[in-house]
């Protein structure tokens, strides 16, 4: 049951942050945007870990027996908060340049690039 | 050397990680030399596994030596077999040439420049030699960011910094689709190796559309990176305005690893779940290929941008070996490894020859350089070759590619897949050779105003400085060079044996399976012979003969009289909206994005029993 309404929410996120992409004209809500996008992932991983009554997988506390959540799932999520880490400050830096440069974040600005 | 299997990706980070610490410190040629010395030795490892894998079984490596236990893979594995070992040697060579290349470019450059080139061959060797989903994941998000960096490297002026947040954009979000089919698929397999999920689906296998839907997904983001239409929008841009080393490297072997990941997914994870819907899966890619095959060729005659023209020509080619792996088979998939090699290194000279030009000239803009060009003849002639290697004449081993494909085509009644490669060679190869013409004869009428309406647009600031009077060696050796090892290559026998046979070898999946999960070793791979193929040599002299002839029309508009001018008025016509969807937007190309996914999955999805 938790594990639908957890790929309701990823979806959900999924979406409206690619609408945001589509119809946004602020680089910065842009890059943003792409943020909640991860967010979707986010969901997604912690629901596939989730185990019914299972504690955190710390297994200096914990007994052999008793039932964790999945770790690896976790550890994906760290990897992925990580790359996306890099990745928005990546996309950050280049909207201060652009902005310095044109004195302009719109993404539509694009005369260069047509055709 | 037990750990040499990991060294690919090792050397270049650690060296990456030296020359940005050491960066102020050190002279310029010493960071060239030592960014030259590890990507060569990469190129020696890499080239060193290939040939011990093709002697032998796959190589199959333990990081931490978290061996499987009890057959359950439990560790994160590179699985080096020589098609993934021979791109991988492909990568680090190509990144070799583009070095020596950027010996005499770039020349204000510190160290960040070779440390980002070095970080993103670790991560494309690293994707080459995975055996494990996410793996691929991270090594494709790291040559993600480092070539996003490399190409808004020039960040004084706005196109470049357009170019690199396109890119940016639009490969982030193919690749977060694919987290989500990583996500998808270890809620079901419980695991992220290759091999094991492959073994869970056979032995388990998932009701629903799980294969189908988990398959889209996670090659939504590898079909971004190998621009598939309709997400190949971004590739346009992002090559326009990237340094030229770093286009090299982009046409070179970027895109080509987007298709490479795509088939590594295909054939060690789902091809035996996929049993049922390998027909429905066939169209689906099939039409994938075709359209971007047709889209590329048909944009890349209308550009006079001289890096857009080249890289819509990528785009098309990179089509036609969609469509070689499309067919499912394993001469068709020889065909497609034949045809990246062949690809490759003619692409990675073509923007070589450009970047020359760039270097003497300061201008990629076809009107702008008319007739200039006289003063560098020997660039002209290695365009020219360029240009008629991209038409598939033999022997440029593109040639070789393209009749196995159509070989591969017809045994399954499909000839007509001939006349797209035709189509595709002929476009590209008249487009280049029409630039060549205008730059180099000075062909073609001068249209002043054009010249000055669109020079805003292909105005690039200076990649260079020195003395711009003679091309240095630096510049035109890697091109040279590259040219005859296309023209060589493709005639050496054991060459062809050997992709025929190891292609044969990376469709069997239980054994695959078997390898990694240490159940049984790889029986070794049956020897097959370069197969004798119908040399279909006539269908590429016609494509060079109708590329020789567009190139003619499109500078000569008198030439046929008032026929050829109502005839490119329709053909205007006619390509006016596709040129309108080129719009450069970043909200365009998303919606493209989800519109295509929903459009591909929806195909896959009716015509699956």
């Amino acid at each position: 049951m938790i594990f639908y309404v957890a790929c309701a929410v990823a979806a959900w996120l999924f979406l409206v942050g690619v609408y945001g992409i589509a119809t946004s004209d602020n680089l910065v809500h842009l890059v943003l945007c792409l943020v909640v996008v991860q967010a979707s992932t986010y969901v997604l991983l912690s629901a596939v870990g989730y185990r019914h009554g299972g504690v955190a997988p710390v297994f200096a506390d914990v007994t052999q027996t008793q039932t964790t959540v999945d770790s690896v799932v976790q550890a994906l999520m760290l990897t992925d908060i990580v790359v996306e880490a890099t990745v928005v400050a990546l996309l950050l830096a280049i909207t201060v340049q652009i902005k310095k440069r044109t004195g302009i974040v719109d993404p539509n600005n694009v005369n260069l690039l047509r055709g | 050397m037990t750990a040499l299997p990991a060294l690919p990706v090792v050397i270049p980070l650690l060296m990456a990680a030296l020359l940005v610490a050491l960066g102020s410190h050190l002279h310029r040629r010493l960071m060239d030399l030592l960014a030259l010395l590890t990507a060569g030795s990469v190129t020696g490892i890499c080239a060193y596994l290939t040939y011990k894998s093709s002697h032998g079984s796959p190589i199959v490596y333990w990081f931490g030596n978290w061996t499987p236990e009890k057959h359950f893979a439990l560790g994160i594995s590179f699985v080096i077999d020589p098609i993934g070992g021979g791109l991988a040697t492909l990568v680090a060579f190509l990144i070799f040439a583009a070095l020596l290349f950027s010996w005499r470019y770039l020349e204000a450059v510190k160290s960040l420049f070779h440390a980002l080139m070095l970080i993103f061959m670790a991560g494309m060797c690293g994707l080459c030699l995975t055996g494990d989903l996410f793996n691929l994941f991270v090594w494709f998000e790291v040559m993600t960011a480092s070539g996003v960096t490399l190409c808004g490297y020039k960040s004084e002026e706005h196109g470049p910094l357009q170019g690199a947040l396109n890119f940016a954009v639009t490969n982030t979000l193919g690749a977060y689709l694919t987290l989500t089919g990583i996500a998808l698929i270890y809620a079901y397999a419980g695991s992220l190796n290759m091999a094991q999920v492959s073994q869970t689906l056979i032995t388990h296998p998932p009701g629903g559309h799980l294969v189908q839907i988990g398959f889209l997904f996670l090659v939504a983001g590898f079909l971004v990176k190998s621009a598939v239409f309709p997400f190949h929008f971004w590739l346009a841009d992002a090559h326009a305005v990237a340094p030229t080393p770093v286009c090299v490297l982009f046409s070179g072997v970027m895109v080509e690893l987007g298709l490479y990941a795509t088939a590594r997914i295909y054939w060690s994870v789902f091809a035996p779940s996929f049993h049922a819907s390998e027909g429905a899966l066939r169209t689906v890619l099939l039409t994938m290929g075709v359209l971007t095959a047709v889209v590329g060729a048909l944009q890349c005659f209308t550009q006079r941008h001289l890096k857009r023209l080249l890289a819509f020509s990528t785009i098309s080619h990179v089509g036609l070996m969609f469509i070689g792996f499309a067919l499912l088979d394993s001469d068709a998939l020889a065909g497609t490894a034949m045809y990246v090699i062949g690809h490759g290194l003619v692409k990675a000279a073509l923007f070589i020859c450009v970047g020359i030009l760039l270097h003497r000239f300061q201008s990629v803009d076809e009107f702008e350089l008319q007739g200039i060009g006289i003063n560098s003849p020997w660039t002209g002639l290695l365009l020219f070759l360029g240009a008629i290697g991209l038409s598939g004449i033999p022997p440029f081993t593109n040639c070789v590619g393209e009749s196995m494909i159509d070989e591969s085509a017809k045994k399954m009644g499909l000839e007509w897949l001939s006349l797209v490669f035709i189509f595709a060679g002929a476009i590209t190869s008249g487009a280049v050779l029409r630039i060549g013409a205008r730059i180099w004869l000075g062909w073609g009428v001068r249209d002043e105003e054009a010249i000055s309406r669109a020079s805003q647009k292909a105005h690039l600031g200076p990649e260079t400085e020195g003395s711009h009077r003679r091309v240095p060696w630096s510049m035109w050796v890697p091109a040279c060079a590259l040219l005859l090892i296309a023209m060589a290559i493709g005639e050496i026998g054991s060459l062809r044996s050997a992709t025929r046979t190891f292609s044969e070898q990376m469709l069997r999946t239980a054994d695959y399976n078997a390898l990694v999960l240490e159940v049984t070793p790889m029986p070794s791979a049956v020897r097959l012979d370069p197969g004798e193929f119908d040399s279909s040599i006539g269908k590429q002299v016609i494509a060079l003969a109708i590329a020789v002839l567009l190139a003619l029309l499109s500078l000569f508009p008198n030439l046929l009289g008032s026929a050829r001018k109502s005839l490119g008025n329709l053909v205007d016509l006619a390509l006016r909206p596709l040129k309108a969807i080129h719009t450069g937007r970043i909200g365009d190309f998303v919606a493209w994005f989800i519109f295509g996914i929903a459009a591909y999955g929806a195909i896959l999805l009716l015509c699956t029993k």
